[in-house]
């Protein structure tokens, strides 16, 4: 068992379930943007408000905001824990990893906090 | 046939360097890439190199060939270079060169001793030996036939980048050839050592694993197999 603290949920197992669950969530909710796209050739602003009023709309927003999160860190976890190692890096290598990482985080949470205020704001 | 050969002895060279010998090969033999290292070694004594059964049993003489790791006493000079080119050969990809084309292995046996390669059975032994149903053990096939020849780990990127946290092809085929063991008890604690992010998991399914064995053997469908058991057993 090799011991971590900084992936998504102490367990491989648990990270790649969630990665897997949430790239289904992602694809469907773009294939549904998609579709409203097609359907509505003649999207205005108004249209567009409407579509986002509707609180079953929001709610799936914010899934896929959710998922997007969970998905975004997963794999910048890994990609940083791949390639910014001491065998890439020497022996600075646990710094620079930890503030991609810590950037990666800020990043996230900033897009979250500001995804639910557009989607729930006034 | 002009052959190229990493030449490197961390003692007294800088850095490693290619060197080039011309080697006279018989017109009317297809040899093995091994049989021209033999021959190279006549000229030049001071290429090292190992080598065992020449039979590709004992996984000595894994090395890269002309780009593509395999064992150079089962690989034939017919398949290793096109018409017109030259062999090159390299050391196993990603381990620490003790010299020329000889690497450290250590790191690759640490991961093969992670996932205790080993039967564990708690219940008591049974007076002549535990049985299994040809079923059962037909279970094994694919799996116990591994030399750990260290090829497959060795063109595993994520086994480069992770050496010492990702167990890598090899030592993940055998610790499937255990959890399949129908005579093996210690599933649950097999599969709670594996259930990190490294361990399993940094398997991208690539399948440069598979691309390689000079067995033929399929360490990625054995990791899918033991995800499945990591779901079954953690959900």
């Amino acid at each position: 068992m090799v011991a971590n603290v900084t992936n998504l949920g102490r367990s491989g197992l648990f990270d790649w379930v969630v990665q897997r669950f949430s790239a289904i969530i992602l694809a469907t909710y773009s294939l549904f943007m998609l579709a409203i796209f097609v359907m509505n050739p003649d999207m205005d602003f108004e249209k567009w408000s409407s579509i986002f009023d509707n609180n079953a709309m929001r709610l799936f927003s914010l899934i896929t905001l959710l998922a997007l999160c969970a998905h975004a860190w997963i794999g910048m976890w890994t990609i940083s824990t791949d390639y910014m190692t001491s065998l890439q890096l020497g022996k600075n290598a646990t710094f620079f990893r930890i503030m991609f990482q810590a950037g990666c985080v800020l990043l996230i949470a900033v897009y979250l906090l500001w995804g639910i205020q557009i989607f729930w704001g006034n | 046939m002009l052959v190229s050969i990493y030449r490197y002895n961390p003692d007294t060279d800088e850095k490693p360097v290619m060197q080039d010998v011309e080697v006279e090969l018989p017109e009317d033999k297809d040899l093995m890439v091994l049989d021209v290292l033999a021959l190279v070694k006549q000229q030049d004594s001071s290429v090292v190199y190992r080598r065992s059964c020449r039979e590709g049993v004992c996984g000595s003489d894994g090395m890269n060939i002309n780009g593509t790791n395999g064992l150079a006493c089962i690989t034939p000079m017919s398949t290793a270079v096109k018409p017109g080119g030259k062999l090159v050969l390299r050391p196993l990809p990603g381990l620490p060169v003790i010299r020329d084309l000889v690497v450290d292995m250590s790191i690759f046996y640490k991961q093969y001793e992670k996932i205790k390669p080993y039967l564990i059975n708690d219940t008591s032994p049974p007076a002549i030996e535990r049985l299994q149903s040809p079923e059962d053990r037909a279970k094994l096939d694919g799996l116990y036939e591994c030399i750990l020849c260290a090829c497959c780990s060795t063109n595993c990127p994520s086994f480069w980048w992770n050496p010492d946290k990702f167990i890598g092809p090899a030592g993940l085929l055998q610790a499937y050839r255990f959890l399949a063991d129908t005579r093996d008890t210690a599933d649950n604690e097999r599969l709670s050592e594996l259930d990190d992010p490294f361990s399993v998991f940094r398997c991208r399914g690539i399948m440069n694993c598979v691309a390689v064995c000079p067995k033929g053997l399929n360490p990625t469908r054995a990791i899918g197999h033991i995800r499945s058991m990591l779901i079954e057993h953690g959900t």
